[in-house]
């Protein structure tokens, strides 16, 4: 775990790491018996989708962040690039987020310190993360996350995704949360291996349009991300249109009165 | 407090109090009520929950009281030893980050809200949310407590961008207010403290000066004094 002394005098320091530590061995603190110390979400994202495309990789995620079942926070960005080739989209609890973007950060930080020429690329942060996970997972302490990872480095795409006990996947489309059971079923029907940027946007978008209506926890502002070989971009936050204008909406009960 | 692993994650723990901190073209205002209580007993109606850290940040603090004195007592300690080390005061980016760290990474443990609001040089006026869970966010207003329940549509129909210093008082004043009225855990005073350039001020509430929502009446000293003004004596004097 990388440390915390990053504070400047060592008084300072110890008596900070002291007081900031989550590690609760002296037997003073913990109350509670270490043996279960699963936590539980506060302020959770939703789903990530993640497809590969003709040029790169595309993700998509909405910008909520919701406080059990309120939708308290409307601007929250879940997408972030990684270094030079990759970018993060994360689920779950926005802290353990901020806390992993901390990490990958640092990791990218030494691994340019290096100054040998070489980068990080996704395969390898996917797999840094799926390292970080599960150990946490085997503490029971786990990050309350799941995370898709995409980039480009020579040429090679990269999709890969990870949850909080460590499973982890590679594949053309990925996704987390809800998108697992709305998203990705139309995935497999309509990716391809060759989309156009402009087919993978409004493929992402049918998606994220789809879990808006279904997803109790969606919000209707969305990024959509796009990396490739040449480099990484985030779109400005944006809204889907939405469609309520059918004949069954509007008169529901007309067959069955009483009905809904 | 019971941590049962059992425990509905879709329902966060509520907390007494409503808190908000609001930017304005110039600054910022922090507002909050001032009733702290122990399960139904209003054990203080007159409590001060926004403390200070340095000369320009301040907190609002919810959740339990013990956890947001003792947060805040570290994080004024740290502030203190950086500020003399950074030889100029810190910035509200340093402060929310130090609570963020004592939040996350205790968050086991802790059971506190926080918003985190002042002036810096660099900046301006910001305001930092930090709810259960050491998540920050910087927003241009937060709200929390348990009393924020009641203040969101209020929020998403009257916050504007740019406001005054007066607006944004005024803003304040009405939703801590509001929150009172149908909080129970909320109420008392409402205390706000307003951060800009040229400093800190301080201002007071009493609950007769706060405007009568739906289903209040007017405050009287007693009965006899409305009986007695729909039949008049005639002048004593």
């Amino acid at each position: 775990m990388p440390s915390e002394q990053k504070l400047g005098s060592a008084i300072v320091d110890t008596v900070f790491a002291n007081m900031v530590s989550s590690q609760n061995e002296s037997s003073l603190l913990s109350s509670e018996g270490d043996s279960q110390r699963t936590q539980y979400p506060y302020v959770t994202g939703t789903s990530v989708i993640g497809i590969k495309y003709k040029d790169g990789i595309l993700m998509a995620a909405d910008m909520g962040g919701s406080y059990g079942s309120t939708i308290r926070y409307k601007s929250v960005e879940r997408l972030k690039q990684v270094g030079k080739h990759s970018l993060i989209g994360a689920s779950g609890e926005i802290s353990d987020f901020q806390e992993i973007l901390r990490y990958l950060d640092e990791l990218i930080l030494h691994d340019s310190m290096w100054d040998d020429g070489n980068s990080l690329g996704p395969k390898e942060v996917h797999n840094y993360l799926t390292r970080v996970l599960y150990n946490r997972r085997n503490k029971f302490d786990p990050l309350w996350n799941s995370l898709v990872l995409g980039g480009v480095k020579n040429g090679q795409k990269y999709l890969g995704s990870v949850s909080m006990i460590g499973v982890h996947f590679e594949d053309d489309h990925v996704a987390t949360g809800f998108g697992n059971h709305l998203a990705r079923p139309i995935l497999r029907e309509e990716w391809r291996e060759d989309l156009t940027f402009e087919e993978g946007v409004k493929l992402l978008e049918k998606c994220m349009r789809n879990l808006l209506y279904r997803d109790r926890s969606a919000v209707n502002k969305l990024q959509i991300a796009k990396i490739t070989e040449e480099g990484l971009t985030i779109s400005q936050p944006y809204s889907l249109k939405t469609f309520w204008n059918f004949a069954a909406f509007k008169n529901p009960t007309v067959g069955a009165e009483g009905s809904w | 407090m019971d941590r049962d692993a059992t425990a509905d994650v879709n329902a966060p723990h509520s907390m007494g109090t409503t808190i908000i901190g609001v930017t304005y073209n110039g600054g910022v205002i922090l507002g909050a009520d001032s009733r702290t209580s122990t399960g139904l007993y209003v054990a203080n109606r007159a409590s001060d929950k926004i403390t200070q850290l340095t000369d320009n940040v301040y907190i609002c603090r919810s959740g339990s009281a013990a956890d947001s004195q003792i947060v805040s007592d570290y994080v004024r300690y740290f502030l203190h030893q950086h500020t003399i080390q950074l030889g100029q005061p810190a910035t509200v980016k340093v402060a929310a980050n130090l609570v963020r760290l004592l939040s996350y990474n205790n968050k086991n443990m802790l059971q506190t809200g926080i918003i985190v609001g002042g002036w810096d040089k660099y900046e301006g006026g910001k305001i930092y949310g930090i709810p259960l869970g050491g998540t920050i966010l910087e927003q241009p207003f937060a709200i929390g407590g348990s009393g924020s329940s009641y203040l969101y549509g209020f929020f998403d129909q009257a916050w504007k961008e740019g406001m005054t210093k007066d607006e944004a008082e005024q803003l304040v004043v009405k939703a801590v207010s509001l929150a009172i009225a149908r909080d129970g855990a909320s109420g008392g005073v409402v205390r706000t403290v307003t951060i800009n350039s040229e400093g800190v001020t301080r201002n007071f509430y009493p609950g007769d000066t706060l405007p009568l929502w739906h289903d209040e009446v007017e405050a009287h000293d007693s009965l006899l004094d409305i009986l007695n003004a729909s039949n008049p004596e005639p002048m004593s004097t």
